[in-house]
């Protein structure tokens, strides 16, 4: 049986960034906040201190702060000719779990996406010509300068360590000269960089590149964020991500936010409670509250005035999905929209290996490299070249946990004494230049309900159709051997490149970019929500994160994950709160 | 920092004036018009009067009393101080108010236990008790009765504590030196008073009861060490500046250290509340202690020093730096760290294997804990690490055993 | 004598920290002005699969440790499999939650799969293993009419190269699967922190120059692509801090 529970104004459902970042800014303005985490609450003493935090087989390959996939996976195909199948277990991606969310485990490279990636349609079509059939790319409905005071606010909140290229529109030497007009510079300096981001700034300039420094969630030094919150200066362990942080030296919802909302009356959070459906007001207008199961087996029905999806994208779409809330997307006609341009990132990289230098990757953070943005979104002319957006080249040192990180070249075996050797031999002496590629979305890529396969509640799965596009596969081509020339000019004794090829892989990990479901846009007819993301069916119903994103840029998604979060909750603040009702009519 | 006018040199104005100066900008008018019911609940703010008087492990109401306070002679149960007629301080007067913290006797004639620090609070003046029982005269009243102390014979009579008042407790004044700042004799006393700092951070005999020659020269209770506050020359807390001090108390951060565990509870319950002037003042009072010279140890063994620099850059510079220079205001420093250079290292032993947080405040939420490393390090390890920072620190503060780390596992193990 | 009364104060603290010492399974609330749970606790010290707990027979047991020594091997190079004795690090995994497959989705109906679609059996691992292992020592004695352990080291390579390549196939289980998962087992069992039974002595990490669990590296920033020289360090420690 439901036992009902007294109402609160704001129920959030899940606690990682973007739980974090609504409940502070709706707790400043009075309400009384409620957020619902599935997972167990974490803190840096208990779950990741420096004791204990640089284990790699426990928090990667074991999956030590990752959602249980016994308790909800989904399932994969690569199209919907095939029978999609559990992922069994994390491969590809790695969802996060508890209070922090993946915020938690990320790497912190904290990116702002380009003006033109906003407005990814109308700005190709202008340039270049109508897309081609069967790309559904979409413009946000909310633009880069509307966006550009939450990019500076999430930024300081963080404490990002970087190098402005572009203040107020004067160009800034060293910074990113293709980055949107920013009002202010970064909170902290650049982080120290390492041999190998040197070698790779040498060789990116000796080729008339841009380089600059990846704006960084590591502290560069100590700081102090705007809530009174401290940051630590990294130390370079090289346990980033997939790791929590021992030394509070990464933003994270823990350092950054938390700390302050458990000092709020007005905020409360409960942990191992989740949320299995979102649930209608009787008259079909509004979202009435959430139903959630805690540990015991119990189940609630929380009233709430105004309900945030502020989980995972992969689980906001479902539980939209589970819901009825939006009506579904169908490949086939091109219909609906919940689960609706699925996206992810086209990964590709070039190893340098050197014979006399050494890389000591060990010296690393999850968010050191130099970085160029010359090929990335809309930065250099694709006339011709049958894609649109790029995706950015950076030379990382994030780690080198050895179960993880032990390449060897070219032609060498995959065991025995050949590959030890090999391993020995340049575990110490490679680095990387990685391509990030964008990923645009395509009819057929799309999220929805499995017919076949539940959850431990019995409910069904998401399922995932996708592969990569024409478009992605021709973007890799083009960018990867910018990659291999590049790597090419940093003096190694040889150059491996590992390009994408074939269809997209659920085993190997690539990234935690999963993108795209509850999109945001313009019309009612292409879009789960409004450009404040707001739901078009219920306008107190709110959903953050990357699931927003009509496609993937050729960035990490979090800075625009935070941008919009607040963005979204200003709107809540000063204009729903004071008349309830829809932001933008459809 | 304000000035006060050189004419307001009597106590009682001197007080009145420094408690309530809350906004630098406001007139004087306003600064007299400020309600004695608000000195009162900054006065019980100023003693943390509210730790103790109220039931907190059973969520009991302000003040309302019944808690347990446990000592080494038994449990002393604390008062309701609500205006509640049968089990408060309903028929109390003033006067009656003033004789209990200034004379350690209740309504009734009858001693107090001194875990109630009259000892301190004889110090405050008769317009600041009268404050205080204004203030606690607004509350609502609680019928809460107080359970009966558990105290073992001879103790439980309450007459045994006449005893002890005529060996430690003097009935005293605060009296102010007229060579002394204003800010100085402000500071005293609430160091003295109110705040009763001595209570932890002094010496005790035998008999719990201070040791004037120690005077906040640092102090031992339940395994945990109150380091040395003086602020002056050879001090414990020489190298901190006054604002240091102040930073410390009002937002749990310095350059030199946070406020931990029963610090960090006071600066959490009471003195990040206090005005910035009382803050300054306490500094000031404090940086005027000067202490004896300490004389360096006799140089450990260097193996142990070898072994104790690996366990540290292996497992503490992660935060502390491996300069031991720590990141200020997150981590502490430790090459001049009065905890680990203390005479007695019982508190740096404890924190090893125990961990601790740093106090978050209103200023400085954060919660910068250090982990516990009793898993992770054996005593001749701990031992090794603490003789390490100690021989390597701004003096040869002598080595530790692995009997001390031992003996301070147990008593962790016994407490948990 | 007031400041013993703190005492309680402290309990206080560590009562008020007790949400932690709650079990993280049961629903829990926080925050309403409550600040941030905390109490001087250890924390969650590494326990996956530190249990000293065996699940392979000692035939399975050998088996696995020849297999291990042959996709990382001992020779002059330096250790291998062997000496880091990743056999104890499977056995023991095995025994835990992993091998029980208990993290992992492994609800039917299974089916075939791509190999874009991942693990499909469904076998946990430690079953997967029994299962394969048995199959290859069937394989072995049509073969050779010999265990697995008995083959000479070329005759081991051969067999192995056949499950790797998909020459050899088993009835029940996929002989890739197997192959795949116990590359991957053996992998972390010689690079993982020793406390999982592996990589005895730190032996893997010497052998690549890895410094272990090392969380401070500010001051070898600029190396500027030179050797550091610095000694590994497990979760446990290393020579160096103790006494002779």
């Amino acid at each position: 049986m439901t036992k009902q529970l007294p109402g609160v104004d704001i129920v959030l459902v899940g606690f990682g960034w973007t739980g974090a970042i609504y409940a502070e800014k709706l707790t400043a303005a009075g309400l009384n906040v409620l957020a619902l985490e599935r997972g167990p609450w974490r803190d840096t003493p208990n779950d990741f201190a420096t004791t204990f935090a640089q284990d790699e087989l426990r928090y990667y390959w074991r999956h030590g702060m990752f959602q249980e996939a016994s308790q909800a996976t989904l399932t994969f195909r690569n199209n919907s000719a095939q029978t999609a199948l559990p992922m069994r277990h994390w491969g590809s991606f790695l969802p996060g779990n508890g209070v922090g969310g993946a915020g938690v485990h990320w790497n912190g490279q904290t990116y702002r996406f380009l003006p033109s990636d906003f407005v990814a349609r109308t700005h190709n079509e202008e340039r270049y010509g109508p897309l081609p059939e069967h790309v559904t790319v979409q413009d946000y409905g909310v633009t880069y300068d509307e966006l550009e005071p939450h990019f500076d606010f999430f930024e300081k909140i963080c404490g990002i360590c970087g190098q402005a290229g572009n203040l107020n529109g004067e160009t800034v030497e060293g910074g990113n000269p293709f980055e949107g007009p920013r009002s202010d510079n970064y909170p902290n300096p650049p982080m120290q960089m390492t041999f190998s981001q040197d070698r790779f700034a040498s060789a990116a300039r000796e080729l008339g590149l841009n380089p600059f420094p990846v704006p960084s969630a590591n502290m560069s030094r100590a700081y102090v964020n705007p809530l009174g919150l401290q940051l630590a200066p990294c130390t370079y362990c090289g346990f980033c991500e997939k790791h929590g942080c021992g030394n509070y030296s990464k933003s994270s919802p823990q350092t950054t936010i938390i700390p302050v909302l458990m000092q709020r009356p007005n905020f409360a959070l409960r942990t191992n409670s989740e949320v299995l459906s979102v649930e209608k007001a009787a008259d079909g207008s509004r979202a009435s509250g959430v139903t959630y199961i805690d540990a015991n087996g119990d189940t609630f029905f929380q009233p709430a005035e105004v309900v945030v999806l502020c989980a995972y994208p992969l689980e906001n779409t479902r539980l939209l999905l589970l819901s009825q809330i939006g009506e579904p997307y169908d490949p086939q006609s091109g219909d609906g929209v919940v689960g609706k341009n699925y996206c992810y990132q086209v990964m590709s990289s070039a190893t340098v290996f050197y014979d006399e230098e050494f890389t000591n990757g060990f010296v690393g953070a999850g968010a050191l490299g130099m970085v160029i943005d010359d090929y990335n979104g809309d930065n250099f002319d694709h006339s011709g070249l049958g894609f649109i957006g790029g995706g950015y080249i950076a030379c990382h040192t994030t780690n080198a946990r050895p179960i993880e990180s032990h390449p060897v070249p070219d032609n060498v075996p995959s065991w025995g004494s050949r590959w030890k050797k090999a391993v020995r031999e340049n575990f110490l002496k490679t680095t990387s230049v990685g391509v990030h590629g964008a990923s645009m979305a395509h009819r057929s890529n799309y999220l929805d309900l499995d017919p076949t396969y539940t959850d431990t509640h019995g409910r069904p799965l998401l399922r995932m159709t996708y592969d990569f596009t024409l478009n992605d596969r021709r973007l890799t081509q083009h960018l990867t051997p910018i990659a291999q020339q590049i790597a090419n000019g940093m003096g190694g004794r040889e150059v491996k490149v590992n390009i994408r090829r074939g269809s997209y892989d659920s085993v190997p990990y690539q990234t935690t970019h999963n993108t795209g479901g509850t999109i945001m846009g313009a019309d009612p007819r292409t879009s789960v929500v409004n450009r404040y993301c707001q739901s078009w069916d219920f306008p107190n119903l709110f959903v953050a994160g990357a699931g927003l994103f009509p496609q993937n840029a050729g960035y990490n998604p979090t800075g625009t994950v935070g941008a919009l979060a607040y963005w979204s909750v200003d709107a809540i603040v000063n204009q729903y709160l004071r008349q309830p009702g829809p932001l933008v009519q459809p | 920092m304000r000035r006060l006018s050189p004419t307001l040199t009597s106590l009682a104005a001197l007080t009145f004036i420094c408690s309530a100066t809350l906004t630098p900008g406001a007139s004087r008018a306003q600064e007299l018009a400020y309600s004695q019911v608000e000195r009162g609940r900054y006065l019980t703010v100023a003693g943390d009067c509210k730790a103790c008087h109220t039931d907190l492990e059973n969520d009991g109401v302000p003040f309302a009393g019944g808690r347990g306070l446990s000592t080494p002679f038994g449990t002393i149960f604390s008062s309701n101080l609500t205006p509640d007629d049968e089990t408060g301080l309903g028929h109390w007067t003033r006067d009656d108010f003033y004789r209990a913290l200034n004379e350690g006797m209740d309504r009734d004639g009858h001693h107090l236990y001194p875990a109630m620090p009259y000892p301190y609070f004889t110090l405050m003046t008769r317009d600041d008790t009268d404050a205080i029982f204004a203030y606690l005269r607004t509350l609502d009243p609680v019928t809460a009765e107080v359970p009966e102390n558990e105290l073992p014979f001879p103790l439980s009579v309450r007459r045994s504590v006449w005893g002890w008042k005529l060996l430690f407790f003097d009935d005293e004044e605060f009296v102010s030196d007229p060579d002394a700042s204003d800010a100085w004799n402000r500071g005293r006393y609430l160091v003295d008073g109110p705040l009763h700092c001595g209570g932890c951070h002094t010496g005790k005999n035998a008999l719990g009861a201070d040791d004037s020659d120690e005077y906040l020269r640092g102090g031992v209770l339940e395994n945990w060490y109150a380091p040395n506050i003086r602020g002056g020359e050879n001090g414990g807390i020489a190298d901190w500046n006054p604002d240091d001090i102040v930073e410390f108390l009002r937002d749990g951060r310095s350059r030199h250290t946070a406020p931990m565990q029963r610090m960090g509870e006071v600066v959490a319950l009471s003195t990040q509340h206090l005005h910035q002037e009382d803050l300054e003042a306490i500094a000031t009072y404090l940086k005027s202690l000067d202490d004896q010279p300490r004389e360096n140890q006799a140089e450990p063994d260097a193996a142990r020093v070898e072994i104790g620099e690996a366990i540290y850059f292996d497992n503490c510079a992660a935060c502390h730096a491996s300069d031991r220079s720590g990141v200020p205001y997150l981590f502490a420093p430790l090459r001049t760290s009065n905890k680990v250079l203390a005479e007695d290292p019982s508190t740096a032993i404890r924190i090893i294997l125990g961990g601790a947080r740093a106090q978050p405040t209103e200023a400085i939420p954060s919660v910068l804990a250090m982990p516990p490393f009793e898993w992770k390090l054996s005593d001749d390890q701990i031992a090794d690490l603490m003789t390490y920072l100690r021989q390597s620190g701004d003096r040869s503060a002598g080595p530790v055993s692995a009997s001390q780390v031992s003996e301070m596992r147990e008593y962790l193990a016994d407490e948990h | 004598m007031h400041s013993l009364t703190r005492r309680h104060v402290m309990r206080l603290m560590l009562l008020g920290g007790t949400a932690l010492a709650v079990p993280h399974a049961f629903a829990k609330e926080f925050g309403r002005g409550a600040g941030v749970p905390w109490a001087p606790s250890r924390g969650e010290i590494p326990y996956y699969g530190t249990s000293s707990d065996r699940f392979f027979t000692p035939e399975e047991r050998e088996t696995v440790a020849a297999i291990c020594a042959r996709l990382i091997p001992s020779d002059e190079d330096g250790p291998g499999a062997t000496e880091a004795d990743v056999v104890t690090f499977i056995d023991r995994q095995m025994a835990g939650f992993y091998g029980r497959g208990q993290h992992w989705y492994m609800k039917g109906p299974y089916g075939q799969g791509t190999a874009t679609q991942g693990y499909q059996s469904e076998h946990p691992p430690a079953i997967l293993y029994r299962s394969a292992l048995a199959e290859l020592e069937t394989y072995c004695a049509s073969q050779h009419e010999a265990r697995f352990v008995d083959l000479s080291e070329d005759q081991q390579d051969t067999v192995l190269t056949g499950l790797d390549e998909e020459e050899i196939q088993f009835e029940g289980v996929s002989a890739k699967v197997f192959f795949d998962l116990l590359l991957k087992n053996a992998i972390e069992g010689f690079f993982a922190d020793p406390i999982y039974g592996g990589n005895r002595d730190m032996i893997a990490w010497r052998y690549v120059g890895f410094p272990g669990t090392r969380y401070d590296y500010r001051d070898f920033v600029n190396h500027h692509g030179k050797a550091i020289p610095l000694e590994p360090v497990s979760l446990m420690g290393r020579p160096g801090w103790d006494r002779p």
